[in-house]
């Protein structure tokens, strides 16, 4: 699909035909004094090619660091096809294409995506995505008010280790929209929610309960009995997942008697590269009961009038462009070139290559930590059951550590020090499928090293 | 032409109301509105319990291309629902008199039916 700007006589044209002398006056209406001139403080314009070298200088600060940080992004193998068919100019789009007749390769991939993403959640239905995961989970829990009528409260019970980072971002978009949540305590000794904690809930009125899976810890919390015990109090489930996991571990659609009713998450484990945040894509799925509260549109299958197979953009009767202030959601776009990448990038991995990747990294982490614990000074702090990442605790401080060994070009996990105090001199990491046994070797061996610049606290 | 059956009280916000000899009243969508709003694809009703103030929205009606809010004409609680339009929307198209009621409310004051507009009134507003 072609985008062809104006050029100097269309806009002549169309200024013309409406009367006006240039596109300044149809601007009339702003005041003088509003109106900014020039930038204070921005560089001249430069040229393509000096950009470029600038561009280039900055990346190679970059460095090639070998990565064991994970803490929701995550250093996967990414086909070259991917972003080779990504980015061809028939699906280079971040929009959702509202033109069916002009757009029905992209409105298939959608198709496909939701399809991929109701079949790994074993949900009913998976919108086309959102920005993160991050604001996914806030979505969820505005999803969640307003699809349990019977709960008045808007409270929402976070289990124990999610994402801290979603929580705030969950609190800063819904916070203000009445919600409230609540944090459910952390057992420090097995890295799971402290079912102890739920009794004070008993009687109360609670609308959700929002429960990751893995944890941020990487450990596997009891679903089942979390979920049962949500519903059995008329609270619906949000479940926090990573789509890779979902390759081994049980689909949030079939957790405890009745299954998760929303299941959000990060997508950028599927074919995404770590870039400083972003763009990554937010994952949506729901029951079909819950779709009319789903942010977000869907796209289906259909027949035309010959009977040809046709894909179509459904169900966005509830967005801002039509219902406004009762929107659904005022996110009304979604990470399409993200989801594009995704899909592609599940087609050529399959079921079974998407198990072997999550299969790999549970193995590579476990190789890790066993490596690193070996270390005078370092222990693997749970032995509960847990998927593609760890927590380590040091006879020391851990910020030191890891800017020894950032020196060293190891990003060597997350610092939890800050968001688990409770935890100690405690890191997070993860090793993913990309990771060798010689790179698991030269994190042990700079650890060491740097272990003695730093002294025991 | 619309269909106004001249028994019902009406608001100007196209809903009707038939008032029953027990204290409640039955609410829907004018013929008029549901023939403006085109097929009907999904139906939200009010929960059974729920206690209105008269203009708050109930209801949500939902088209293809539009979803539309219900406002309740009068003030009272929902004693009942049409579950039946969960499966079928198309009833409020085809019988809104009928079939197609979206809801029951027992009134905190059944003398307020007497400020609504008749279906004289209604049918002239229509006209305008």
């Amino acid at each position: 699909m072609p985008f062809i700007p104006h050029t100097e006589s269309d806009i002549r044209e169309m200024l013309d035909a409406i009367g006006a002398e240039s596109i300044g006056q149809l601007f009339d209406e702003i005041p003088e004094s509003l109106r900014l001139e020039d930038l204070d403080g921005v560089p001249e314009a430069v040229s393509e090619m000096e950009l470029q070298r600038i561009m280039r200088a900055r990346a190679g600060q970059d460095g090639a660091p070998l990565c064991f940080i994970g803490a929701g992004a995550y250093d996967h193998h990414i086909p070259a096809a991917v972003w080779e068919l990504t980015t061809r100019g028939e699906f280079y789009s971040a929009y959702t294409p509202y033109q069916a007749e002009a757009s029905q390769g992209t409105l298939q991939l959608i198709y496909e995506y939701q399809t991929m993403m109701t079949s790994l959640t074993g949900l009913d239905v998976s919108n086309a995505s959102l920005y993160d995961g991050a604001t996914s989970v806030a979505e969820s829990a505005l999803m969640a008010v307003r699809a349990n009528r019977r709960s008045k409260s808007a409270r929402i019970l976070v289990a124990g280790a999610v994402n801290p980072v979603y929580l705030r971002v969950a609190e800063a978009i819904a916070g203000n929209q009445g919600l409230n949540f609540e944090l459910l305590g952390l057992d420090a000794g097995t890295g799971l929610t402290d079912p102890s904690t739920l009794a004070r809930y008993e009687e109360e009125d609670i609308t959700a309960v929002v429960i990751q899976q893995p944890n941020f810890l990487g450990r596997l919390e009891d679903v089942d009995a979390l979920t049962d015990w949500a519903h059995a109090r008329g609270a619906l489930v949000i479940a926090v997942i990573n789509p890779v996991a979902l390759a081994l571990l049980k689909p949030p659609g079939e957790w405890g008697e009745s299954g998760a009713d929303i299941a959000c998450g990060e997508g950028q484990p599927l074919g995404v590269p770590l870039s400083s945040g972003g763009p990554y894509f937010g994952i949506l799925a729901c029951r079909k009961a819950h779709v009319r509260q789903m942010p977000g549109r869907i796209v289906g299958r259909t027949v035309d009038l010959e009977g040809r197979t046709g894909y179509t953009l459904t169900l966005q009767a509830r967005e801002q462009h039509i219902r406004r202030t009762k929107a659904t959601s005022n996110i009304c776009t979604n990470q399409g070139l993200m989801v594009t990448a995704a899909t592609i990038h599940m087609s050529l991995l399959g079921a079974e290559g998407l198990e072997r990747v999550a299969a790999a990294s549970v193995a590579n982490t476990r190789k890790l930590t066993e490596r690193l614990s070996a270390l005078e000074g370092v222990e693997c702090v749970y032995a509960t059951p847990g998927f593609h990442e760890a927590v380590l605790r040091f006879d020391r401080p851990v910020t030191p550590l890891l800017e020894a060994l950032a020196g060293r070009d190891i990003l060597g996990g997350y610092d939890l020090s800050e968001d688990f105090p409770e935890l100690g001199h405690a890191l997070l990491v993860c090793a993913t499928e990309t990771r060798t046994d010689e790179d698991i070797e030269a994190y042990a061996s700079a650890l060491a090293e740097v272990m003695l610049t730093v002294k025991v606290a | 032409m619309s269909n106004v059956p001249g028994e019902l009280k009406y608001t100007k916000s196209h809903e009707w109301v038939r008032v029953e000899g027990d204290g409640t009243a039955v609410i829907g969508i004018t013929d008029h509105a549901q023939a403006a709003l085109g097929d009907l694809v999904f139906v939200e009703t009010p929960e059974v319990g729920a206690t209105l103030a008269a203009g708050d929205a109930c209801a949500v009606v939902e088209s293809v291309k539009a979803a539309s809010d219900v406002y309740s004409p009068l003030s009272g609680e929902v004693t009942e629902a049409n579950a039946g339009l969960a499966d079928a929307p198309e009833a409020v198209n085809q019988d809104p008199y009928g079939e197609g009621w979206i809801m029951r409310l027992k009134l905190d004051d059944p003398s307020a039916v007497d400020g609504m507009m008749s279906a004289a009134d209604y049918e002239s507003g229509l006209e305008d």
